[in-house]
């Protein structure tokens, strides 16, 4: 299959190129930009006009809610989503039911996955065995079976000997640890930040020193083990200037923002709407206005879409009894822009969160158009408008904060190894 | 938040204190100054809800308020059924909608709703058919706005006026939803100064941003006060780390005749029920003259009259 792309406007991160030029695809692969090889006769042509051309994004938290919760949503369906949202890479946390603790598990999503020929999936495997935080998994078996990090999603993680351990394990084989900061004790019960809106809505809070507390341990062992640690979707000010402070010291430690937290506050949660009951809860003003900064100086590497598809009857509950998250792969790229937009920050800047930055986390060689490089694209119009609503989402979760929100930026191609994957209507 | 008010600028719900708007609280207060008239005349009904079916629908049990509830209802000629939906549905795993959207469907015209999480009564609102109305009895910890209205209307009976009082209300702040309410209704009227005295580990973050002064020794708390709200503290707070012992507790915090004393000579002492005696307050001041809380029971059926006769009142 031999494609066309022309009169786009590449956009590449990774080799800080932006400007008019066409690609030219063979063989799954970018063969040349500008000029077209001699000899070349496109089987297809995609006139990308008005259209910027960069990297498939890379998203490094989304949960496909295989295997165990294929009720809530499958492969297939957050696939189409994910390909829908220009997302050509993905990480998946362990915590399905089973958790993704063995071998065989990973090499089974690694399959459903490769056989619907769609995004690209990296699964994170379970730090400790079922995740509950006693005994360590097969982490370099597991390493084999295609695992490119290791985590213990949302679950506890509260002694400190075992988290020391797991991390010394998994240094020796060079294997990274992502971990989201939050002590069990101190956010056990709750469910948003404490804070003015939850006392004045008498919910049960969750302190912002259940991340500080639990960030200070992670980092201390990280100094200890030397282990290279990613911190997942950190939540407050006061995290971001412990992280600013561990970089600056040296320490290998990235660090990812969930898109949601860019532009909400625990303000949205209004009236108890459990749209925007998520992990780790939305916090004050001050700590989103911190977050965004971090994104934009580099404390915090990349954006991830922290996307958790939950069915219509867990969100019509009572807050706190309704089920966290919030569905985002097809909201990933237009959230980014709307930062990128309202913090001035260059296109090419902005894409590097979702693309080439994460991609790098995950160590996977891709978020960047050069010839030889995997023809992994996402072609969007960065000036079409969208309605997001529930028929406009190709995910089974249709729970976002954002639903009725008009956002700009729309995928209109996405390419995975050379094929034409996804193509929007219209 | 509007949602409880409808287009026409009419309560549609009542389902939180804030937001109302002061001429709100007043005529619901007036209206209910009228009813107390029918309380207690030799026939106690007018018929102002004839035919109006009203489900009290309690997923957590409770004595005082849904009998008072009832007791409002009948006397407003409407037709009650009490639904302890603990021990039923819930337990077979029917959801909350569920049960309302069953119970709509036999034409229920209100539902009073007591629930174990906050929001719950929200929830209830957002999906009730338009004609229907909501009345929140209690949401977790969020709001209990009838209760409010009472004390206000027991608050304006004793002392007139709400523009020169000092009001303190004391105990498990954090828990109550009395509490938010309270605190929701005396800042809407234009109560000065209110105070909130407890623990530490009793009162909620950022509770001052709600418009009150926190204090946490009893006797600066209540010095010259013209009200005291007393709140009730559950059993379960001795565990979980929140307070060592129900002796320490009075001792500090707990209502006796001596800490009264530091009040003002003619301040009233409320409690939304039911107490625990020698906990949060000491007998001799329970029963004693600056008690009224009898008085606040009499007129809580006639504030819950009155709430229900301007929500489904023709």
């Amino acid at each position: 299959m031999k494609i066309h792309i022309k009169n786009g406007r590449i956009v590449d991160p990774k080799n800080r190129t932006d400007r008019a030029a066409d690609i030219f695809i063979a063989a799954g692969k970018v063969v040349s930009i500008g000029e077209a090889p001699q000899g070349f006769h496109a089987n297809q042509e995609i006139d990308a006009q008005g259209l910027v051309v960069c990297p498939g994004l890379v998203d490094l938290a989304a949960r496909l809610r295989e295997p165990g919760y294929e009720y809530r949503a499958t492969l297939e369906s957050e696939m189409e989503a994910a390909i829908a949202g220009g997302i050509t890479s993905l990480s998946c946390p362990p915590d399905t039911d089973p958790p993704l603790d063995e071998p065989g598990l990973v090499e089974m999503l690694k399959f459903r996955a490769r056989s619907l020929n769609q995004a690209h999936v990296f699964p994170v495997g379970a730090l400790t065995q079922g995740l509950k935080g006693e005994n360590l998994t097969e982490m370099a078996e597991l390493r084999d079976a295609g695992c490119m990090a290791f985590s213990h999603a949302d679950r506890p993680l509260d002694n400190a000997l075992v988290m020391m351990r797991a991390m010394q394990y998994a240094a020796t084989f060079d294997l990274s640890v992502w971990l989201r900061a939050q002590d069990a004790s101190l956010s056990r019960i709750g469910v948003a930040h404490e804070g003015e809106v939850a006392t004045r809505l008498g919910l049960p809070g969750i302190p912002t020193c259940a991340e500080t507390i639990a960030l200070s341990k992670i980092l201390h062992l990280a100094r200890e083990t030397g282990a290279r640690i990613h911190i997942c979707r950190i939540s407050s000010a006061e995290g971001v200037d412990m992280l600013r402070q561990a970089k600056k010291d040296g320490l290998p430690v990235t660090c990812d923002v969930s898109m949601n937290h860019l532009h909400l506050s625990e303000i949205d949660i209004g009236f108890f709407n459990s749209h925007c009951h998520l992990i780790p809860p939305l916090r004050s003003g001050r700590d989103r206005d911190a977050l965004r900064r971090g994104l934009k100086d580099g404390v915090i590497d990349a954006v991830c879409s922290d996307h958790c598809p939950v069915d219509d009857d867990a969100k019509l509950l009572p807050f706190a009894e309704a089920e966290a998250g919030a569905t985002g792969l097809e909201l990933l790229l237009p959230l980014v822009l709307k930062w990128a937009e309202e913090s001035k920050i260059p296109l090419a800047d902005a894409l590097s969160r979702i693309t080439s930055l994460p991609a790098a986390i995950i160590g996977i060689d891709s978020g960047g158009i050069a010839p030889g490089d995997s023809a992994d694209l996402c072609l969007f119009d960065p000036n079409d408008y969208w309605m997001v609503e529930a028929k406009s989402l190709k995910s089974q979760g249709k729970n976002t904060p954002f639903l009725g929100l008009e956002l700009r930026g729309r995928v209109k191609y996405t390419l995975v190894g050379g094929h034409v994957v996804f193509k929007a209507n219209s | 938040m509007q949602r409880q008010i409808n287009k026409n600028g009419e309560l549609q719900h009542l389902l939180t204190i804030e937001g109302l708007p002061p001429s709100m609280l007043h005529h619901i207060l007036d209206t209910a100054e009228s009813f107390v008239s029918v309380t207690e005349r030799e026939v106690k009904k007018v018929p102002l809800l004839r035919g109006k079916a009203i489900f009290n629908l309690f997923f957590e049990p409770s004595t005082r308020t849904r009998t008072t509830f009832e007791i409002a209802a009948k006397r407003l000629s409407a037709d009650v059924i009490n639904l302890n939906i603990s021990a039923s549905s819930q337990s077979k795993g029917e959801t909350l909608l569920d049960t309302v959207n069953n119970l709509s469907a036999m034409h229920a015209d209100m539902f009073i709703v007591r629930h174990a999480m906050s929001g719950a009564a929200h929830l209830i609102a957002d999906h009730v058919a338009p004609e229907i109305h909501v009345i929140n009895a209690g949401d977790g910890r969020h709001a209990h706005p009838t209760q409010a209205l009472l004390d206000m209307y027991t608050i304006r009976h004793f002392k007139r006026h709400f523009h020169e009082l000092k009001v303190a209300i004391v105990g498990d702040i954090m828990h109550s939803r009395v509490a938010r309410s309270q605190i929701h209704a005396l800042t809407t009227l234009g109560v000065p100064e209110v105070r909130v005295i407890a623990p530490k580990t009793l009162l909620p973050k950022g509770v001052e941003h709600l418009g009150v002064h926190p204090y946490h020794d009893l006797a600066k708390g209540l010095k010259d006060v013209d009200v005291l709200l007393m709140l009730r503290l559950q059993n379960e707070r001795m565990q979980g780390a929140l307070l060592p012992s129900a002796q320490e507790y009075f001792k500090y915090y707990g209502l006796t005749p001596e800490k009264l004393a530091l009040a003002k000579p003619d301040a009233i002492v409320m409690h939304p029920g039911p107490m625990n005696r020698g906990i949060e307050i000491d007998s001799a001041v329970a029963d004693g003259p600056q008690s009224v809380i009898l008085p606040q029971v009499t007129f809580g059926i006639a504030v819950r009259m009155a709430v229900m006769s301007i929500l489904a009142g023709s």
